[in-house]
C-alpha cells in the first residue's frame, strides 16, 4: 500500500478504478444471478457476494467502519441467519417456473424499465459532484468522527434503534415460539403407538446390504428392494441420493468367486453373500 | 472514482432487487431481494457522503443496516410461523384472505 502511493496518485487513481470495475461487474452479475437462479441457498451465496464487493466499495470511499459492519453484520449474522432458516424450512423449495398471475414475468419487466429510467433521470438531473475529502469531518479517523456524529447529533435515533432492536428480538422470539398443544407423550404412549403401527423394530438404517454404507444409500430388503424409509426425506428432496439399486432379476444366479472381492461387487451378489 | 459510478451501480443493484422481488415466489428470496435493495441503498448513502465530505450519510446507511437487521429478524420468524402453519415457502400459498 505504501509504495502504491509513493508510486504517485496516478497509480493509486488507476488501481481504485480497476477495482471499483472489477467489483461493479462481479456485484451486478452476482445480483443478475440471484434473481435468475433457482435454488434459494445458490441465491443466498450470490447475495453474500454482492455485500462482500459492496464492503470493499464503502472501504474505497472512506468508510472503512461501515465496511466491517457489513461484513460482520450482514455476511456473517444476516447471511447466517437467511441460511439457518433455509435450512430449518426451505431446503427442498426450488422454486416454481410457473406463472400464476399471467404475464406477471412481462410486467415485472416493464415495471422494471420503468423504475430504471425514472431513476436515471432523477439522477442525471442531480449535481453529483466530484469526491470530496473526508478528513476534514474525520477528525482523528473515520471511526471516532462517527462516534461523535452518532452520539451527539443522532443519539436519540440511535436510543430508539435500541428500541427497535430489542421489540424485533421479542417479536421473533413470540413469533417462533409454539405453545404445546397437547401432552408430551410419555414412554408408555410411545410403546403404544409403536406396537399400534405394526412395526416393532426402528427403520432399517442406511446402507445395510447395499453397496456402501454411506447416509444416502437406501437399505436393501431381504428381498433385494430398495428401501426408501431409510433415507432422510431431506436427501431425496436435495437430490443428492443417488439412484437405489435396481431389484436383482430372478433368474441370475449369484457369482461370488475368489477374486470378486477386489472387483465392485454387484448389488445382487452382495445381497446374496 | 466518482461518486456518479456508485450511485449508478446502486441504481442497477436497487433494480435488480426490485426484479425479484416481483419476480420470485420462494419468500426467503423474496427477503434476499429486499436485502439487495437495501445494500444499494447504503451504496448510494455512502456515495454522497463521499461527495459532499460529511459523515452523515455513513450514519445513516449504519442505522439503515441496523433497522434491515431487525426487519430480517421479525421477516423470517413470520415466515416460520406461516411455513408451520401452511407447509409451504412460496407466496403463493399464503392466500387465506384472498377471495
Amino acid at each position: 500500500m505504501t509504495h502504491v502511493l509513493a508510486a504517485g496518485p496516478n497509480t493509486d487513481v488507476i488501481a481504485r478504478e480497476t477495482l471499483f470495475w472489477i467489483l461493479a461487474v462481479a456485484s451486478v452479475g452476482a445480483a443478475l444471478a440471484m434473481i435468475l437462479v433457482r435454488r434459494a441457498v445458490h441465491c443466498a451465496m450470490m447475495l453474500a457476494v454482492v455485500m462482500l464487493s459492496l464492503a470493499t466499495m464503502y472501504a474505497m470511499q472512506g468508510a472503512p467502519f461501515l465496511a466491517f459492519v457489513q461484513i460482520i453484520v450482514y455476511t456473517g449474522a444476516v447471511l447466517m441467519l437467511f441460511l439457518f432458516v433455509l435450512m430449518l424450512i426451505g431446503i427442498s423449495s426450488a422454486d416454481s417456473i410457473v406463472e400464476t398471475i399471467k404475464g406477471q414475468r412481462l410486467a415485472a419487466g416493464f415495471a422494471a424499465i420503468g423504475l430504471l429510467v425514472i431513476l436515471i433521470l432523477g439522477i442525471g438531473h442531480a449535481a453529483i459532484g466530484p469526491a470530496s475529502p473526508l478528513t476534514a469531518a474525520n477528525g482523528t479517523n473515520n471511526l471516532s468522527g462517527l462516534a461523535a456524529l452518532i452520539f451527539t447529533t443522532y443519539v436519540f435515533p440511535f436510543e430508539i434503534t435500541g428500541a427497535l432492536l430489542i421489540t424485533a428480538a421479542l417479536g421473533a422470539m413470540v413469533l417462533a415460539h409454539r405453545e404445546r398443544t397437547t401432552p408430551k407423550p410419555t414412554q408408555r404412549d410411545l410403546a403404544g403407538r409403536r406396537l399400534a403401527s405394526g412395526q416393532l423394530a426402528p427403520d432399517p438404517s442406511p446402507g445395510v446390504y447395499a453397496l456402501h454404507d454411506a447416509a444416502d444409500r437406501p437399505a436393501l430388503l431381504p428381498d433385494g428392494t430398495p428401501s426408501d424409509l431409510s433415507v432422510s426425506p431431506v436427501l431425496s428432496q436435495r437430490e443428492v441420493m443417488e439412484a437405489p439399486p435396481a431389484v436383482r432379476p430372478k433368474e441370475e444366479t449369484p457369482a461370488i468367486t475368489a477374486e470378486s472381492g477386489e472387483r465392485e461387487p454387484t448389488p445382487s451378489g452382495r445381497v446374496d453373500s | 472514482m466518482s461518486p456518479v459510478h456508485y450511485v449508478a451501480l446502486s441504481v442497477i443493484l436497487f433494480v435488480i432487487g426490485g426484479v425479484g422481488v416481483l419476480v420470485r415466489r420462494n419468500a426467503i428470496v423474496v427477503f434476499m431481494c429486499i436485502e439487495l435493495m437495501l445494500n444499494a441503498c447504503n451504496l448510494a448513502f455512502v456515495a454522497f457522503a463521499s461527495m459532499h465530505g460529511n459523515l452523515d450519510g455513513q450514519v445513516i446507511a449504519f442505522f439503515v443496516m441496523v433497522v434491515a437487521a431487525a426487519e430480517v429478524v421479525v421477516g423470517l420468524a413470520i415466515l416460520m410461523a406461516i411455513y408451520r402453519a401452511r407447509r409451504s415457502a412460496s407466496v403463493d400459498d399464503a392466500n387465506l384472505l384472498k377471495y
